[in-house]
Formats: C-alpha cells, sequence, structure tokens
C-alpha cells in the first residue's frame, strides 16, 4: 500500500493505524534479519503512535500523514531513541530532542517504526562503511543498496514502509534510491531544516524522502519543507502543496541532457534504460535536447575537497566529553586521541585527515580555496544550461548496483560512484532519482532529473507523469 | 606536482585532527591519501581567475528569531549522554600542567 492509501484509509476509518503499524513490524521481523535496514526497530513507540492516531479519529482526517509507517536514516535525531549515525562512537547515544523534520513527521500523524542503517556520519555510498554492518540491497542480496541512505532505500524497496526520510550530502538520498529501484528526492539546500540532522558537510547536506510514489514524497516534503527557527540556512519561504502539482503533463517541459558528461562513461545498460526514459518523456510531450555543463568533470574532486573539509570541522565535537563513548587516558589530549581512532571507523577517519590537510597552512590555497571556486563555476553552468532547459536530465549513477565488498579498498573508486550526483548539491540545486528500468540481471536503474532552485514542484510533477507512463516504479524485488 | 604523502604527513595531520593512529593505519593512509589527493589536484587545471569562492549557496540573508530567552535544555537531559558527569559538570582528565 502507498502511504496516500494508507492515510485515505486511516482518515475514512476504514483502516486501523494500529493494524497496518503490525503487519510493517511483522514484515520486518520476518525479512529484515536479511537485509538489516534497520539499526534500531522501535516497536513500542511505533505501536504507542498508532493507537493515539487510532484513539483521535476526528483529528485523523485532518493529518497529511495519519497512521503513515516511516523509517528515519540513523543520522536524524529522535528523543528517546537511540541515534548512531552508523557510528561506533554513538553506540549509546540517546538524544534528548527530535530533529525538526522528525517532530514535523509525527505532528502530520506519521508513525516511526524505526532508524535506518547508513555509512558512518553519511560518509559513504554502500552502507559498508556503517559499524553496524552493511544493508544488503533487496534485488540481489549480494549487492550494496547504495549510500548512505542504504537503509532507508531497502526499507521503501522491500515494503517494510511507504516512506522513509535520508540526507544527500552528495547524492546520499538519489544513489541508494536508484540502487533499490525506489524514488528519492534531494530538495533544494534551504528548503527543509537540518536541525537535528548529525552534521557531515553543513553547506551541503539536506534531509528528503524516499518513497514509491511521487504522490508520497510530495506529501512528505510538504509537511518537512519550510522555516525553522531552530535552523538560520532554512528558508522562509512559503510551502506550496505539492501534491497539488500532481497530475498535470510534461507538455512542453524542456529537458537539456548534458551528452559530454556522458561521455565519461556510463554502463551500456544504465545508458539503454535512461534513454528509455528520455522517450516516455518525449512521448508525454516534453522536448530533449542537449545541454552543457563545462565543469561537470570537476564535480568529484569539488565535491570531496569540500565536503571533507566541513566534515573535519563538524566532527571536532566527537571529542568524548559530552555525548558518546570515552576511551580513558592520562592526559586530556591523549583522550580525544584515543577517543576518536577506536570510535571512528577507517573512511571516517580518512575523510576527517584528506579534509584536515585541505584546509591546513600552506594547502588551503590549492585544495580548498580552489574547490570553492570550482564550485561557483559548477553553479554558473546549472545557471547557463536553466536559461534554455527546465531540467537538466542525468542517469543517477554510471553503473547499476556493485557487489558488496568490491570497491571496499578502493576509496577512490567509491568516490567516483558519485559523479553523477555531486553537482546539484554543490550548486544547492533539488534533484530526483525515480525507477526508469532494469539491467538484463533485473538491478533497477535510476533517472535523475536536476530542477531550478525551489522547484521541487516541477521535478514531482514530472515524477507523477512519469509514473503513469510506466510500471518500473511498481517492481517489487522477490524476497 | 607534489610529492607523495610521506607517513610523517601523515602523522602531522593526525595530530591537527587528533587521531591516534596506528602504524598499519599511518601506511594505509599514506598510500590512499597520495591517491586521493592526486585526482584532487584536478581542481588546479581550473580557470579561477576573478572567479569567487562560493561558501554558501543560500541567495536570502539567513533568518533571524528574536533575541528572546527561551528555555534550553535542562542540565540533567545535557549531561544524560556523557561519559563521566560529576555535579552537574562533564567531568575530563587533568588538563593543566600537562606537557
Amino acid at each position: 500500500m502507498t502511504g496516500r492509501e494508507i492515510r485515505d484509509g486511516v482518515a475514512r476509518r476504514e483502516l486501523s493505524a494500529t493494524e497496518v503499524c503490525r503487519s510493517c513490524l511483522a514484515r520486518v521481523e520476518q525479512l529484515d534479519g536479511t537485509l538489516r535496514a534497520f539499526v534500531t526497530v522501535d516497536v513500542d513507540g511505533a505501536l504507542a503512535a498508532a493507537a493515539a492516531i487510532d484513539n483521535r479519529p476526528r483529528t485523523a482526517d485532518r493529518l497529511p500523514l495519519a497512521g503513515i509507517p516511516v523509517a528515519i536514516k540513523d543520522n536524524l535525531c529522535t528523543g528517546g531513541l537511540r541515534t548512531t549515525a552508523g557510528s561506533r562512537i554513538l553506540e549509546r547515544f540517546v538524544p534528548p530532542y527530535d530533529a525538526t523534520v522528525v517532530s514535523r513527521l509525527r505532528a502530520a500523524g506519521a508513525v516511526v517504526i524505526g532508524k535506518t542503517n547508513c555509512d558512518e556520519f553519511a560518509m559513504g555510498s554502500s552502507t559498508e562503511h556503517s559499524a553496524y554492518g552493511p544493508s544488503c540491497n533487496p534485488w540481489s542480496h549480494d549487492r550494496a543498496p547504495g549510500g548512505s541512505s542504504g537503509g532507508s532505500a531497502v526499507a521503501v524497496s522491500a515494503g517494510f514502509v511507504p516512506l522513509a526520510l535520508g540526507s544527500d550530502t552528495g547524492g546520499s538520498i538519489r544513489q541508494p534510491a536508484a540502487f533499490c529501484g525506489v524514488l528519492g528526492l534531494k530538495p533544494t539546500y534551504g528548503r527543509v531544516s537540518r536541525y537535528g540532522l548529525i552534521a557531515f558537510a553543513s553547506s551541503l547536506d539536506q534531509v528528503g524522502p524516499l518513497s514509491r510514489t511521487a504522490f508520497d514524497a510530495a506529501l512528505a516534503l510538504g509537511v518537512i519543507a519550510g522555516a525553522d527557527s531552530s535552523d538560520a540556512t532554512c528558508s522562509g519561504r512559503s510551502v506550496p502543496r505539492y501534491e497539488d502539482a500532481l497530475g498535470g503533463d510534461v507538455r512542453g517541459l524542456r529537458v537539456g541532457v548534458p551528452r559530454a558528461v556522458l561521455e565519461t562513461g556510463v554502463d551500456t545498460e544504465v545508458l539503454d534504460a535512461f534513454e528509455q526514459g528520455l522517450e516516455v518523456l518525449r512521448q508525454r510531450g516534453a522536448t530533449v535536447s542537449d545541454t552543457a555543463l563545462p565543469h561537470a568533470k570537476y564535480g568529484i574532486p569539488v565535491y570531496y575537497l569540500v565536503a571533507t573539509a566541513e566534515a573535519s570541522a563538524n566532527l571536532a565535537r566527537y571529542d568524548g566529553v559530552r555525548y558518546g563513548s570515552r576511551v580513558p587516558a592520562e592526559s586530556l589530549a591523549g583522550m580525544y586521541e584515543q577517543t576518536r581512532d577506536a570510535g571512528f571507523g577507517a573512511e571516517v577517519k580518512r575523510r576527517i585527515m584528506l579534509g584536515t590537510y585541505a584546509l591546513s597552512a600552506g594547502y588551503y590555497d590549492a585544495y580548498y580555496g580552489r574547490a570553492q571556486q570550482g564550485r561557483t563555476l559548477i553553479r554558473r553552468d546549472f545557471e547557463q544550461a536553466f536559461a534554455h532547459v527546465d531540467v537538466v536530465a542525468l542517469p543517477t549513477t554510471p553503473g547499476a548496483a556493485f557487489r558488496l565488498g568490491e570497491r571496499l579498498d578502493d576509496p577512490l573508486q567509491m568516490y567516483l560512484a558519485d559523479v553523477f550526483t555531486v553537482g546539484a548539491p554543490l550548486a544547492g540545486l533539488p534533484a530526483i532519482s525515480i525507477p526508469c528500468g532494469f539491467t538484463a540481471g533485473r538491478l533497477p536503474v535510476g533517472l535523475q532529473l536536476i530542477g531550478r532552485s525551489f522547484d521541487e514542484e516541477l521535478l514531482l510533477r514530472t515524477a507523477d507523469a512519469f509514473e503513469r507512463d510506466t510500471c518500473w516504479w511498481k517492481s517489487e524485488p522477490v524476497l | 606536482m607534489l610529492d607523495d604523502l610521506t607517513v610523517g604527513d601523515v602523522e602531522r595531520i593526525a595530530t591537527l585532527a587528533r587521531l591516534a593512529l596506528t602504524d598499519e593505519e599511518k601506511a594505509l593512509y599514506a598510500r590512499q591519501l597520495t591517491r586521493i589527493l592526486e585526482y584532487a589536484r584536478l581542481v588546479g587545471e581550473l580557470d579561477t581567475r576573478e572567479v569567487p569562492p562560493t561558501s554558501s549557496v543560500l541567495d536570502e540573508t539567513p533568518l533571524e528569531r528574536p533575541d528572546t530567552v527561551r528555555p534550553s535544555l535542562e542540565r540533567e537531559a545535557a549531561l544524560a549522554n556523557a561519559p563521566d558527569a560529576a555535579s552537574g559538570l562533564f567531568r575530563v582528565p587533568r588538563m593543566l600542567g600537562e606537557a
């Protein structure tokens, strides 16, 4: 069932939120031992939230997410419910408050089922950098679900929940959505509050929904978006009713495809599915033309320099003093160093060191400074593209889901998987990944659409039209 | 072109980043960071004359809120996750007189 069907059923009292919640928990119980989408399942909390909806039938019909089971990425704080961010250092961390997005979901009637697995501090593209072990791709258990919001993508793909929250810094919502055959939306920077999101790279991080349908993503975005007095970077722009933008056509939509970018190496089966996706849009009345993103090839180095520099500063807070684990030592400095060495995994240490190096005296100008200038050039590329197209289309990933373990020893190879997704967050733009086909080996492929700043409506409207003409989004993995 | 990162470079960065690394980690990171930085040096090709840096993509002035006193976390809640707390404070190893 989609989130909308659950919500409508609960509002009409044809469905009980408790029954929906129980069947969702039963499916998790039955299948998640293998898939490992969740780090923590909150059985009692979920049942209590569902009971509260059932006990207030008069308010249920006004709640946009009444009774919808949701999964929350484990780098979003949930008051009273353990939040690990996939890290050993936060193994026993119980936040004293909810992230703004979580409190808004709860207030809208959503039922939080649990916390989903992710790469440690959202640093990774496979969930293999989680201290709690990798999640499995529901389409092929020996393959990565993508990351870092891999657990959220698995939870939606496996039918545990119709809706999940993830966070995206360089592709962490869109890439796992593509690998698992679901929809993932990274909103415009500033559209959604980051308060209570465990910070990775603050100028890039953004929270967004993963779902099966565009309608469910629209519902969720409408709930979580909008000004928040606890996050000064969160925009005061009014929040449209995103679901009202759906149902229309895409006649006249101008789609730009940066053909030169695709020549950097895309798997042929992914390219075929992508072209097939473009054809669907063309049939619906869109025009597809070539567009240029001349600085796209600098996206990966710019992104990894900017993101790791910010991460090296953000992760300074894990020092064994106020929260998280501590390794006792004689001296304060020794306590810091040993706590961090024991608490962080290999990828997090690698990125902290890369960022520290890029910011250090003598190297700042050549690395961090240049990357920030490169970021300006990448932004300008998009501004120029949007002068003559409405959306930019790319495959979400250059290949379908890779095998678990395959890239673990080669960090650079892992980084290169983000080649098509880093542009949107560097430019602060919204981007969506929608299922557009399968490889011969039955692995999902994602079509990515990047939109103008704060134009999530067009992305969702296009995704919705695409859904009505295709059936890939309905495909379910055999579990 | 800059030289490869040495174990000494890694030690220097690790000290700045407050990370105590094992010898194996130092050797591994020297190798891996050398390779990643080699790739990152692509940014050196960019023509950045007259290009301002982007540190934030926000077009709007960040929102302000009235500067009024609001309730904050209770002390007990703020200390609840502390690895070591006493007398309503975070307790840490001695820092004065450290070498």
